[in-house]
């Protein structure tokens, strides 16, 4: 994947939001269903970042699985494997993924002046 | 002492949080708690740039009285075939544009010109980590350069790539996968979010089914696992099967309306 130019939006986000600010964690929030490797990811990021500002710093990834909720029934799942997107109570085909799409800058840890 | 003092814990107002500076804070003044001030909530999502210049895209095509229609396929799958296919049948009834993605060369765009449509190519190879796909500015960059005034369809060829297309809106307002018979049965399983954000997907090449062991009804059975109740069409661009009912699906949401001078 193009973990690299993931990493460019990231840090884009990172830099406005720190302001003066020096950081030493980003934590992400990654979904099941979203095609990003955690290792790939933090890899390039080390590789963006050597000698900017946010040299040092480092991603905090946490994972969210696919949770499935059925319109017709309310059932709640996790997604299967191999992936299935209806609804394990009732067969029906009307679900809503109630997770496991995230991928989102959720907050900064800055180091202390 | 502060009017604002906030501790992070249950503890109660005294004082044995050590701070190596004075203790004098100001109204507003944070300085002194380390969780307030050293940890800051982001909550933006990562992909929110782009989807916001995809619904720009929208809005213009919108407002130009256009549709586009994002093709999305694995490499050598017959996006372009079909679309070479289909563009006489398009440009008949409508005024269409392309817009070509390739990491390299002109050669898709190349072929399709002269088939009455306007086309305009993208080359992601230059871009900064933008290879593998069409990200919505780079859309928006080629939209610019088409008369959308004077268009009412743009078809988006996206890169050949079955994984990072699905993950960029491009302004699109629908979703076409072109999926080869020669690629078997279970690639739905395997890329579960390209074939669920299709709106529609092409099961291509049906005439090279004699020459197959492909089990088409498991392909369903699996499509079905991951897009229930997709639209589907069974398309050969060698024998012209299916592309007119393509056309006739792509037709249909085109805006019908005053055409725009």
């Amino acid at each position: 994947m193009h973990e690299l130019s993931l990493c460019g939006a990231i840090a884009e986000i990172v830099t406005r939001r720190a302001g003066d600010r020096r950081v030493q964690v980003v934590h992400l929030q990654i979904g099941q269903l979203r095609q990003v490797v955690p290792d790939a990811l933090t890899f390039c990021w080390t590789m963006l970042t050597e000698d900017t500002d946010l040299d040092g710093s480092t991603l905090d990834v946490d994972r969210v699985a696919a949770v499935l909720t059925c319109r017709t029934c309310g059932t709640r799942s996790d997604l299967p494997d191999p992936p299935a997107f209806a609804c394990v109570g009732c067969g029906g085909l009307d679900v809503a993924i109630e997770a496991g799409e995230e991928f989102a800058v959720t907050a900064l840890d800055l180091i202390p002046v | 002492m502060g009017r604002f003092h906030r501790h992070d814990g249950p503890e109660g107002h005294g004082h044995s949080h050590d701070h190596d500076h004075d203790h004098h804070h100001g109204v507003g003044d944070l300085s002194g708690y380390a969780t307030a001030d050293d940890r800051v909530e982001v909550l933006e999502r990562i992909f929110g740039e782009n989807e916001r210049v995809g619904a720009l895209n929208r809005a213009d095509l919108d407002l130009a009285g256009a549709i586009a229609v994002n093709m999305m396929s694995s490499p050598g799958a017959g996006k372009t075939s079909l679309l070479a296919a289909s563009l006489r049948w398009l440009t008949e009834r409508h005024r269409v544009g392309v817009i070509e993605g390739d990491i390299e060369t002109a050669l898709d765009a190349e072929r399709l010109a002269g088939l009455g449509a306007v086309v305009e190519l993208i080359n992601t190879g230059q871009g900064f980590g933008g290879e593998c796909h069409l990200d919505a500015p780079m859309v928006r960059r080629a939209l610019t350069r088409l008369p959308l005034a004077e268009l009412d369809l743009v078809i988006v060829e996206n890169v050949g790539n079955l994984v990072c297309p699905a993950e960029f809106d491009v302004g699109a307002h629908a979703r076409v996968m072109v999926y080869s018979v020669t690629e078997g049965e279970e690639k739905p399983l395997k890329y579960p979010v390209m074939f669920r954000c299709a709106d529609l997907v092409l099961v291509n090449k049906v005439d090279l089914l004699p020459h197959l062991d492909v089990d088409l009804a498991e392909f369903y059975k699996n499509l079905a696992r991951v897009n229930p109740g997709v639209d589907t069409i069974e398309t050969s661009a060698r024998t012209g099967q299916g592309v007119a009912a393509f056309c006739a699906w792509v037709s249909a949401r085109v805006p019908a309306g005053a055409i725009r001078r």
